[in-house]
């Protein structure tokens, strides 16, 4: 939290009460309280009901667990590296360089985040695996071969590939937010290069930069998919997830894991507001204000346009293979498939329209849902002095944590015995899953939301008030325009990932004509005749999302410069 | 911004309202994939006009949680699943409803597993065999052998080719597990299945995990159930499957939901599956399981498995499901502290074994013999008998009773420790005598 910025004195804030009120009630109804309904279990011993902590002690007794703990806080942090590595180059070179093509690299930058459960494991072990084409290749030609996919650092390498988009998405933001002044005051002192960025423009931009990198870094201490895709099961995440889910087995532990998984992600979103606190980020002026982009020279341009299409390779080849598979006849035990065919595209198109128009309708839903109380969360957490503003963003930002398969039978357990007037329970609505999806996407758009924030001075707002401007006219015409950038891409990242969540929707979904993309896409991916069928309906979704983020840039960008101001 | 994509919401809010209200619905959760379920929901509902059947699909496990947490207000009628055991888990908490059906000239017994709950509330419909499943392409790469038998997958050229899926994610793995228990008693299975599990490359989180992997030529041989391998194969991948001459066959089971909003039509598609219609529907290449109606396999195609018939199908023990219910905690637990999560140490210490053993052929050395057996016995150690795996303290501790004399967190713990502790010596006894052996 920048702490030079005063916020506004409390004398009108009746109405940011009610508002965080509200706020507070929605995620006390539709997070803590379905979570706690499951998640006390922790707090129980086995058979007998009373209030214990002798569970948390056998966590930590227990050398499986102790072991894992230690495994995902390693396998996180690398992650975070390699991210960074993957995602700086591309955010400064394209926000603050004249570079062509700077919208695409973004857009393919993003489309690592929507890999479609199951098909893009597939696609990858096809890839990268101990016998996938760039093994077997290896083996052919140089007789040996690489683990890409072995241990804990195959999970690095494939979490790395897959979020490292929420960095550049939040730092993209954030750099095109720098007031250009800043640089060109450096440069005209006499700075460039890395010094240039190391001390002026990356400085600046920390706060986004510090959103994608706590999102980084709890969602893969969180994530379930890939340690397991990898066969990976000593790390917390997969430790709580076979428990909980594992028939028979009704053990506390499970759900131990969870809490811890919940604390973890509270603490490491408090720790990246320590990071900020203290200093001041904003800038008066927005990124408009300043000189056009700087221009490449000649040799700086190869290597730069070299060093990005390395990283793109890298980081898009799960979508090749996922693009490969979804054409192939058979695809086995070599280099590339066997043949091609369009027969799956054909079996998904006939069957699959009403997931596709489900999809859609919960992810815009959930996203917009997200961005408006990410960025009341935000606001209310910077610019008001309510007491206890800062649970609203932990308990938000605790959503990260919590496992899909908890929520949804928090959901299950909390709203099944709520009937309807005509006897249907209210867990049987679709819009309980476009709840849950929105809860579970929330601290994407929150992050995203808090670091736009952060970088608009505050005297901007004083400015407006000191010229008569209610402070809800304030909000509307000041906060909310200049905030549009990073709301954009909270939006976005809220959208794309909600469009291929799968637990919690695995638990909700009732009938088949409710079901979205990822739940059609797993039940195809239970046979090997549905495999090729799965990858197309894979592909189908990225090319959706990938469209919805070009058509919602496109108008964003409109807005932007009919406000005068350039994105 | 967010605009554009709110119209577009609104408008398909209005455009997908109305989806509900239609009579004669039986709903039912399962866990078979839409190549099985779907020609028998086209089926059923031909013979049954005005029914339909709404199929949830969800993995086993998902689908009993379900089932669980939506009672109070229960919308399910049937649940549809292969897993003895999570029918057993409903059942034990009053879940189901019992049902006697009324067809005639269906088998007592399939293989060695009675085919019905004993108890009425779980009917067979159908039943599949174990077996091993290859990647043919994979083999040949890798200059492997063809397996027959359960124990040539323990032979040192399979070290870290085999996959399986674990007994605790996977109801037909449990009973495969059990199966080896029971036939070859506590002490000598565990052995066996231990010196498999030394081969194995990665014991996934799901059944169908294993057929991917094989599919896709990821591992080369895997432990699987045989339609698994049949609709690879109908798919076009190069994979082959065999039943070893002791194979298990288990029964795939259909249950009416307590409660069930619509017991008729729920009874009526329990009768529809037994009938010789629904029988013969098992056939399809899809589908591929063995009927539970002996007169069903006059229509099969010629090399269609027959339990009633074929020799290697039969069973040669007679499977104890009480003992088999007494200790499925206990089996689950340990297969997961001794195997899945001791992967490597067990691992390694079978990787020095094989080369003892290579060794060992080339040139015999009577010392190095005796601390091959001695680590042999040290894998095959196991941290309780099978006498106190279903005794009330041990099961207690799984399910919370007043006797445990352990929680659960301790007792897996202690195995683990145990585990490791007889692997890393077992490893020790090997490499020593590959020195002697050299």
């Amino acid at each position: 939290m920048a702490i030079a910025v005063t916020p506004l004195p409390t004398h009108r804030s009746t109405g940011a009460a009610l508002l965080a009120l509200a706020i507070g009630l929605f995620l006390a109804a539709f997070l803590v309280v379905p979570v706690a309904t499951v998640v006390y279990v922790a707090f129980t011993e086995k058979g007998g009901g009373g209030f214990t902590l002798v569970n948390f002690l056998d966590f930590a007794r227990t050398d499986l667990f102790v072991r894992s703990f230690w495994n995902s806080i390693y396998v996180s942090a690398m992650t975070v590296l390699w991210s960074s590595a993957f995602a700086l180059p591309l955010a400064y070179l394209t926000t603050r360089f004249e570079f062509r093509g700077a919208g695409l690299v973004q857009t393919l930058g993003f489309l690592p985040l929507i890999m479609p459960p199951f098909v893009g494991a597939v696609a990858m072990q096809l890839l990268f695996g101990r016998n996938g084409t760039v093994n077997l290749l290896l083996d052919e030609y140089l007789g040996f071969k690489i683990g890409f996919m072995e241990g804990l650092n195959g999970v690095i390498f494939l979490q790395a590939i897959h979020y490292f988009p929420f960095i550049l998405v939040n730092l993209s933001a954030a750099l095109r937010n720098i007031d250009r002044s800043m640089e060109e005051a450096a440069q005209n002192l006499g700075s460039h290069g890395l010094r240039l960025f190391r001390r002026i423009a990356f400085p600046l931009a920390l706060p986004g930069y510090v959103a994608g990198a706590s999102l980084v870094f709890v969602k893969v201490f969180d994530d379930v998919a890939s340690p397991l895709l990898l066969n990976v099961k000593e790390m917390l995440a997969p430790q709580a997830y076979l428990r909980i889910t594992s028939i028979g087995i009704d053990d506390p532990m499970g759900y131990v894991i969870a809490v811890v998984l919940i604390a973890i992600a509270v603490v490491t979103m408090w720790g990246s507001a320590q990071v900020l606190k203290g200093k001041d980020y904003a800038t008066t002026q927005r990124g408009g204000g300043g000189l056009a982009r700087r221009p490449l020279t000649g040799r700086q341009s190869v290597l730069a346009y070299a060093l990005v299409l390395l990283i793109l390779a890298l980081v898009l080849a799960p979508h090749v293979g996922l693009l490969l598979l979804s054409f192939a006849t058979v695809w086995s035990f070599s280099p590339l498939p066997d043949g091609f065919t369009l027969a799956h595209y054909a079996r998904v198109l006939g069957d699959s329209s009403v997931y596709i128009t489900n999809t859609l309708l919960y992810s815009s839903l959930a996203a917009a849902i997200d961005v408006a109380l990410g960025g009341a969360i935000a606001y209310l957490v910077l610019r008001t002095r309510l007491p206890g503003r800062s649970m609203l963003d932990w308990g938000a930002g605790a959503a990260l944590a919590v496992p899909g398969v908890v929520l949804g039978i928090g959901y299950l357990r909390a709203f099944y015995g709520v009937k309807l007037p005509d006897g249907t329970p209210l867990a049987a609505l679709w819009i309980m899953i476009v709840l849950a999806i929105a809860i579970r996407r929330l601290p994407y758009a929150l992050r995203a939301a808090y670091a736009a924030l952060q970088q608009i001075s505050v005297s901007l707002e004083e400015a407006a008030e000191n010229l008569g401007a209610t402070r809800s006219r304030t909000v509307r015409r000041i906060v909310i325009p200049l905030m549009t950038g990073g709301l954009l891409a909270g939006f976005v990242t809220s959208f794309a990932t909600a469009a291929v969540e799968l637990s919690a929707v695995l638990m909700l979904v009732q009938n088949n004509s409710d079901a979205p993309l990822s739940y059609g896409l797993y039940v195809l991916m239970q046979t090997p005749a549905g495999r090729g069928a799965g990858a197309a309906l894979g592909v189908i979704a990225v090319i959706i999302v990938a469209v919805c983020m070009g058509l919602s840039q496109l108008a964003a960008g409109r807005s932007q410069r009919a406000r005068g101001l350039d994105l | 911004m967010t605009f554009r994509s709110i119209a577009l919401a609104a408008v398909l809010v209005l455009a997908g309202g109305a989806a509900f209200a239609q009579g004669g619905k039986v709903t039912v959760v399962t866990s078979f994939s839409k190549d099985v379920t779907d020609p028998l929901k086209k089926a059923f509902e031909k013979a049954t006009p005005g029914t339909t059947l709404e199929v949830q699909n969800r993995n086993t496990n998902a689908g009993v949680k379900f089932v669980e947490e939506t009672k109070a207000n229960n919308q399910v009628d049937l649940f549809w699943a292969s897993a003895p055991d999570a029918f057993e888990v409903l059942k034990a908490k009053k879940l189901l409803a019992p049902y006697k059906p009324k067809a005639t000239g269906i088998a007592e017994k399939v293989g060695s597993y009675p085919v019905n709950d004993k108890d009425g509330f779980y009917v067979g419909f159908a039943a599949s065999g174990y077996g091993i499943m290859w990647n043919e392409r994979y083999v040949k790469a890798n200059k492997l052998p063809t397996p027959k038998e359960w124990q040539d997958l323990a032979q040192a050229p399979y070290f870290d080719h085999v996959s399986i899926s674990a007994p605790s994610r996977s109801g037909t793995t449990h009973l495969t597990i059990e199966t080896i228990l029971q036939g070859e008693g506590w002490a000598k299975g565990w052995r066996t299945i231990k010196e498999i599990a030394g081969n194995l490359r990665q014991v996934t989180d799901r059944s169908f995990g294993v057929p991917e992997n094989v599919n896709s030529g990821q591992v080369g041989y895997g432990i699987v159930i045989d339609f698994f391998a049949f609709s690879s194969q109908g798919a076009g991948f190069p994979v082959k499957f065999v039943y070893p001459s002791v194979t298990t066959l288990v029964p795939a089971n259909i249950g009416v939901i307590a409660n069930a909003p619509n017991k008729a039509g729920a009874e009526a598609f329990i009768e529809f599956l037994l009938s010789p219609a629904g029988q013969e529907a098992l056939l399809e290449p899809t589908i591929r399981r063995l009927p539970v109606r002996p007169e069903t396999y006059a229509k099969a195609p010629a090399d269609y498995p027959n339990p009633f018939k074929d020799k290697n199908l039969q069973g040669l023990l007679t499977f104890d499901a009480g003992l088999s219910e007494k200790r499925n905690e206990a089996v689950d637990v340990l297969f997961d502290q001794l195997v899945t999560f001791q992967l490597e140490p067990l691992k390694a210490a079978t990787k020095s074994l094989h080369e003892l053993d290579a060794a060992l052929a080339k040139k015999d050395n009577a010392q190095a013999r005796a601390l091959a057996k001695e680590a042999r016995d040290l894998i095959a150690a196991m941290p309780i008998t099978d006498t106190e795996a279903a005794s009330p303290e041990i099961r207690q501790a799984f399910t919370g009773g007043k006797q445990k004399t352990a929680r659960q967190a301790e007792l897996e713990q202690q195995w683990a420790a145990f585990a490791k502790e007889k692997y890393t010596a077992a490893k020790a006894k090997a490499d020593e005598g590959l020195k002697l052996a050299r």
